[in-house]
């Protein structure tokens, strides 16, 4: 039996998304033309909108799609960049478990346009505020920009991200979450947050890979990265993609009224995972235990363990889960997060996510919990004595 | 049987692994990541190391059908291989990155772990031969394309690593065979272009990439009698044999070329002296093994060929196990061979063991 336990790499295509995606590709139109049928397709789009918009607890107008979760992060580490740094404001605090969809647009512009970077400490999976009070409190003025992830995609931590705006407001700085891993899982409320921008992604809550949103407040005006017609407020220039938003739309409406439900689920699932993991296997250090952290997630490390080993026995039982976030090529290397936390490389190279997701059964617990018990001692023994 | 398949994204490893899958074997291919920070696309003619690489392995195993992973090897691979390789051109000696990645990673680190996961052999696209003698002891012997074969650089395997290697491509005559089973077989990689270069160093050029990573000073180029001759400016980019590029001020009394015959990285000094004095007539070294089956009375010196680099002719020797020293001793002189390289011994095609080049002497060292 086929189990798939990597929802934070991507969740199965919703069936209700599906039906929106396929209705849509059949109506055709230029949501930017002025005839009725343009105006079909820009009806099916604006519904999007509406369904984004209400699902994150924002203005529609502040929706802008985007081809994914990297593109808006991008646009808004850029973006903000270009339009708020000068040469005395060249400042972008962040933190070193951020994904690479984040760290590297910021570590471009060190590159490329001289920015500094300085990566908050981390304890226990969280970022210090502390440590935010104080550089904002020295160096306030030469701030350009805040980003910090709502949700870690690796150890499923979260970041309080209203106290972080709370302490950046006094100062005026804008605040950017990538909120990719908080979709569906955890209530967000754009408005409330006081956040500047947030990135958001379709195919982490069931709708296909392909479509995201950058959702940024209406008086904020990054550079846009993409230039040409300007469609969606400027800053995303191309034909508008109404059927993916549509299916997007539709998927994240589902996952947002459905959240509590199936948390509270998950929760109960996942659980049962670490007990019965930690039970069998005593040297298995769950990575996360005492953070704040989302309910379907469990990250573990197996010391002395090689991933390599373990994910391929794991696969052929056709059991699907990762080690961190998916990456070119497939090599895995030791994940940054887990370094940024403060473990050995060895720790780092030795470490399994398992991520449910709203179609999760019982069964497929129990086949990846007795699948994983029995995997482990081979894993071992494949692994080189350090 | 049960046969993890090296996919390196070449049209040999993937020809190797199509052919085990044909065998009836139960295979899944494998493609190890060797570098940490890999390149996009390929360069020049390094044959792995990229994701493109990846990509085309990934490719020809979903072709075959067969389960496909990247493993991460980057970290042995450095220690191993590539440190390896520094220390000794620092250490003014010339070694064989391909047969230190043989004996460490591929048939070492890799093998070990294939084995623990069930594994029954380890197939890769190298042109050679395994055969079993008629007690049983497993041969490395060479590919029947003579002009691929690899038999040199597995010279470091020995009998239980034998066990486990399977080369599918070592009685096929030719690798034009070899690239037209790849195309017919639907095989993007069969007009994938060969790899001869180190595949850790970027562009090819190992000198220059050598400077950046191994210290080496300016010193004095001396004769043999310790007359200074000249300046050079680093004794990394000087490999026994060399005649250009020397910059001698002046020419040798007797008016002859003069080459390089030996470098001293602690006295930073480089060596130079006539032809003549390249002809080497013994070898030794201290770091040796067996290829399969021990020699019966290898203290006595026996009848042989030695090969000392991947693609040289092998030359009639004699050699012997003397105080711990595999010595070999060459009917004619060799000329060129530099510390740091394999000799590898063969009796007609079979290969019987290896060693790691400590020293060399000339006729006239020996006659002394």
């Amino acid at each position: 039996m086929a189990v798939f336990l990597d929802h934070a790499a991507t969740s199965p295509l919703r069936p209700e998304a599906l039906s929106a995606l396929n209705q849509a590709l059949l109506q055709l139109g230029n949501p930017s033309s002025i005839h009725s049928h343009g105006q079909a397709t820009r009806e099916i789009l604006e519904q999007a909108r509406d369904q984004i918009a209400n699902s994150v607890g924002c203005n529609r107008s502040e929706v802008v799609f985007s081809s994914g979760g990297t593109e808006a992060n991008n646009q808004a580490v850029k973006g903000i960049w270009w339009s708020r740094s000068s040469s005395e404001r060249k400042l972008i605090i962040s933190s070193p478990l951020e994904h690479k969809a984040l760290l590297d647009p910021i570590q471009w512009l060190v590159e490329h346009e001289g920015a500094e970077l300085v990566e908050l400490p981390i304890s226990n999976g969280h970022v210090s505020l502390a440590a935010l009070e104080e550089i904002l409190r020295e160096r306030s003025q030469e701030i350009v920009l805040i980003s910090l992830m709502w949700v870690n995609n690796e150890t499923g931590v979260i970041t309080d991200i209203e106290a972080v705006t709370e302490i950046a407001k006094p100062y005026g700085i804008p605040v950017h979450s990538d909120a990719i891993a908080a979709l569906g899982r955890i209530p967000i409320d754009f408005a409330k947050s006081g956040l500047y921008a947030m990135s958001i992604s379709g195919h982490k809550v069931g709708a296909p890979i392909g479509i995201g949103a950058l959702v940024v407040r209406r008086d904020a005006k990054p550079v846009n990265l993409i230039h040409g017609g300007g469609q969606e407020r400027g800053l995303r220039s191309g034909t508008m993609n109404y059927s993916l938003a549509s299916a997007f739309g539709a998927a994240a409406e589902l996952a947002v009224r459905q959240m509590s439900e199936t948390q509270s689920r998950l929760r109960v699932l996942r659980d049962k995972i670490e007990t019965a993991i930690t039970a069998a296997i005593p040297s298995a250090v769950l990575t996360a235990k005492n953070s704040i952290r989302v309910e379907h997630n469990a990250h573990f490390i197996f010391p002395g363990v090689n991933n390599d080993s373990l994910l391929f026995l794991l696969d052929q039982q056709g059991i699907s889960v990762s080690a961190g976030s998916a990456c070119q090529a497939g090599v895995l290397g030791p994940s940054h997060v887990l370094i940024g936390m403060g473990y050995s490389e060895a720790d780092a190279a030795s470490c399994i996510r398992v991520s449910l997701g709203y179609n999760t059964t019982e069964a497929d617990v129990d086949v990846f919990v007795n699948g994983l018990i029995e995997a482990y001692p081979k894993a071992l023994a494949a692994s080189p004595m350090p | 049987m049960r046969v993890l398949a090296a996919m390196s994204g070449g049209v040999d490893s993937a020809v190797a692994a199509a052919r085990a899958v044909e065998a009836g074997h139960e295979v899944v291919g494998v493609h190890l990541a060797l570098s940490r920070m890999p390149g996009t696309l390929r360069t020049g003619s390094r044959g792995c190391c990229t994701i493109e690489d990846s990509m085309d392995a990934q490719r020809a195993a979903k072709k075959l059908g067969i389960p496909f992973y990247v493993w991460d090897f980057s970290e042995r691979f450095k220690q191993d291989v590539v440190d390896d390789f520094l220390a000794e051109y620092q250490a003014g000696r010339t070694p064989n990155p391909c047969m230190r990645c043989n004996e460490r990673i591929k048939f070492a680190a890799l093998l070990e772990r294939a084995l623990a996961l069930d594994f029954d052999a380890l197939c890769t696209g190298h042109y050679a031969t395994v055969s079993q003698d008629s007690e049983g002891n497993y041969e490395l012997h060479r590919s029947l394309a003579m002009a691929k074969d690899q038999s040199y650089v597995l010279g470091v395997l020995t009998q239980d690593q034998l066990k486990h290697s399977y080369f599918p491509l070592g009685a096929t005559a030719s690798k034009d065979l070899v690239r037209a089973e790849a195309a017919q077989r639907g095989l993007t990689v069969a007009n994938k272009p060969d790899s001869y270069d180190i595949c850790f160093i970027p562009e090819g050029d190992t000198r220059e990439w050598l400077r950046e990573f191994v210290q080496s000073e300016p010193g004095k180029i001396i004769d043999q009698s310790g007359e200074v001759v000249g300046e050079h400016d680093g004794h990394v980019g000087f490999t026994i044999g060399q005649r250009k590029g020397l910059r001698l001020g002046r020419p040798a009394k007797d008016g002859k070329p003069r080459y390089v015959l030996e470098i001293r990285p602690k006295t930073k000094e480089v060596v130079v002296g006539p032809e003549d004095a390249l002809a080497i007539s013994e070898l030794a070294g201290s770091r040796f093994s067996w290829c399969g089956k021990e020699p019966e009375n290898q203290m006595d010196f026996f009848d042989c060929e030695v090969q000392v680099r991947a693609h040289a002719e092998s030359v009639p020797a004699k050699a012997a196990v003397v105080n711990q020293e595999l010595v070999i001793r060459v009917d004619q002189p060799l000329f060129g061979v530099a510390p740091g390289q394999t000799a590898v011994l063969y009796q007609g095609t079979r290969v019987l063991g290896q060693t790691t080049i400590d020293r060399t002497a000339t006729e006239a060292a020996l006659n002394v």
